[in-house]
């Protein structure tokens, strides 16, 4: 393993050297290194590059890590990566992507994630996204994710891209059955010249089932962000959705959050709210000492925490 | 010691707010800045922690001249203010600004004695956002819980009674009352209550931009309840008596 691609783990996963539990590392679409455990398998596929990952049920408190690095430009990354979690399995996955490039060259990670989440199943599912490096070559990162909830499964997703990702597209859609419940977080910030595109679709289609979608994101500089939510409301059910942006400099934002309710117990809510940050929340804490510039940082990093 | 000298401010469009209004705040004691609505108190608050800059006149802290020095460095010169309406802050907790306003981080204990002065228990509220999801009397504890925390030499209350229930004011009155006991700093509160006015060592009366009478406490209360033109200027007597 390269020593990029160390430095890379550490800020995408919890990564010290080693990881708990089941994992696969990615290097520049090869894999160096990957452990099963006894409850979870990781193979790769026979027909696309990827894996497949097999968590028995009845898993309780195990963790399975599958970060992908890119270490260099001039590699385009495509990876199709499927989960399948046994009933009453409650497991967290680790995924997370780095890109470094210090050439013109592009790079970019494209990471096909599919979820099929078995009756009272639970999952936490954490991805990071960085980019570093000092090469002018663009670095992108196109996450689609899939995910199936079966009877009362519940998947929380907590993804965070912060800083360094030049172009992006994130994809995300999932279609929940009886009682499940999808949670999801997303926090993005952009700078420079950089674009975030973000896209989710969440059909509710068993009775009780939930979403709760926060998405919060920074644009600064000349970057520019688009959010795009559809939430279907196909049977009794709850969902909620909720866009907050902070603009700065020339930053722009765009949200679309659309809601289509098709039974008559659909409870569907949406939120958005666009703005640079409230001047009131500058001056408390100038008065609590901080300077402007502090100040600034501290909401920045509060709001994204 | 707190001084202000010949302090003028104009809002945007001109109209005269505080006009060459002069005052001196002594140390260690409690002062209350009452009057009608409309009189310049919140400007003047504002005006003393540098939010506002004044059009003209002159601000001393300690005998050091403070006029031109900016919010971040008369807070970090131990000039406290607690707003009327608390800011709220996404994503930031309630124990996150409590350490940004000591400036340090703060252990469990330290944290529980600063919030409980102010009625809230820490155990349910330092991992709490200081968000929308807080109620006006919650938000309200939290900021003056932030003053709290700074412990510096002069702390500025602006209206702290606005926007809290009766039991969160009873709590209040407590904690100003314990404030003064173990008085090491300066309190000026502005305020329209009696019960707040009955703690003060110190009252003075602003109304029309400036400062219509002031004096030790026992003496402004007797004068503010005599003296039906003086009280018959303050909007919200009922408050007062």
């Amino acid at each position: 393993m390269k020593e990029i691609t160390k430095d890379l783990l550490k800020e995408i996963s919890e990564w010290n050297g080693e990881f708990k539990g089941a994992y696969n590392i990615r290097e520049d679409g090869a894999c160096v290194g990957r452990v099963s455990s006894k409850n979870i398998r990781i193979e790769s596929k026979k027909d696309q590059p990827g894996l497949e990952i097999f968590i028995a049920a009845n898993t309780k408190g195990e963790t399975v890590s599958i970060p992908a690095c890119v270490t260099h430009g001039d590699v385009d990354d495509l990876v199709y990566n499927d989960f399948y979690v046994g009933e009453n399995a409650d497991v967290i996955i680790v995924a997370g992507c780095g890109i470094h490039t210090e050439t013109g060259e592009p790079a970019r990670h494209n990471g096909i994630h599919r979820f099929i989440l078995g009756k009272n199943s639970k999952v936490k599912y954490l991805e990071k996204h960085i980019g570093t490096g000092h090469g002018t070559g663009l670095r992108s990162i196109d996450p689609v994710t899939e995910a199936e909830l079966d009877e009362n499964a519940v998947l929380e997703m907590d993804t965070a891209q912060i800083g360094g990702v030049d172009r992006t597209t994130r994809n995300t859609s999932a279609k929940l059955g009886a009682g499940a419940k999808l949670l999801i977080r997303e926090r993005i910030l952009t700078e420079k010249e950089q674009t975030a595109k973000t896209e989710f679709r969440v059909e509710l289609n068993g009775k009780d089932s939930g979403v709760d979608l926060i998405s919060r994101s920074v644009a600064r500089d000349h970057s520019h962000q688009g959010y795009h939510s559809v939430i279907i409301g196909n049977a009794p059910c709850t969902g909620h959705s909720e866009c907050d942006a902070i603009i700065s400099e020339n930053g722009k934002v765009d949200a679309a959050p659309e809601l289509h309710a098709r039974d008559n117990d659909a409870a569907l809510i949406h939120e958005a709210a666009i703005g640079k940050i409230a001047g009131e929340q500058i001056l408390k804490l100038r008065t609590l000492g901080l300077t402007e510039e502090e100040a600034e940082a501290t909401i920045i990093d509060g709001f994204l925490s | 010691m707190l001084r202000l000298e010949n302090i003028s401010w104009s809002t945007p469009d001109g109209v005269g707010v505080l006009k060459n209004l002069n005052l001196t705040i002594p140390d260690g004691k409690l002062v209350v800045i009452t009057g009608p609505n409309g009189g310049g108190k919140t400007t003047l608050a504002k005006i003393i922690a540098g939010i506002y800059r004044q059009d003209s006149g002159k601000i001393y802290l300690d005998n050091q001249d403070i006029t031109d020095i900016d919010i971040t460095e008369r807070a970090k010169m131990g000039i406290s203010f607690a707003f009327q309406q608390p800011v709220r802050f996404k994503g930031i907790t309630v124990q996150k600004l409590m350490e940004l306003a000591a400036g340090k981080k703060l252990e469990r204990d330290v944290l529980c004695d600063i919030l409980s002065k102010v009625g809230l228990c820490a155990g349910e509220y330092v991992d709490r956002e200081v968000n929308a999801t807080l109620s006006g009397g919650e938000i309200k504890r939290i900021e003056i819980a932030t003053v709290l925390a700074r412990h510096t030499k002069l702390t500025v209350f602006d209206e702290p009674e606005a926007g809290i229930d009766l039991w969160s004011f009873t709590n209040l009155i407590h904690t100003f009352e314990e404030m003064r006991q173990k008085i090491d700093g300066t309190i000026m509160i502005i305020s329209h209550q009696e019960r707040i006015l009955r703690i003060a060592d110190e009252i003075a009366v602003v109304a029309d931009g400036k400062i219509a009478s002031s004096g030790p406490a026992e003496e402004m209360m007797e004068k503010l309840a005599q003296n039906s033109g003086m009280m018959g200027r303050c909007s919200k007597q009922e408050a007062l008596f």
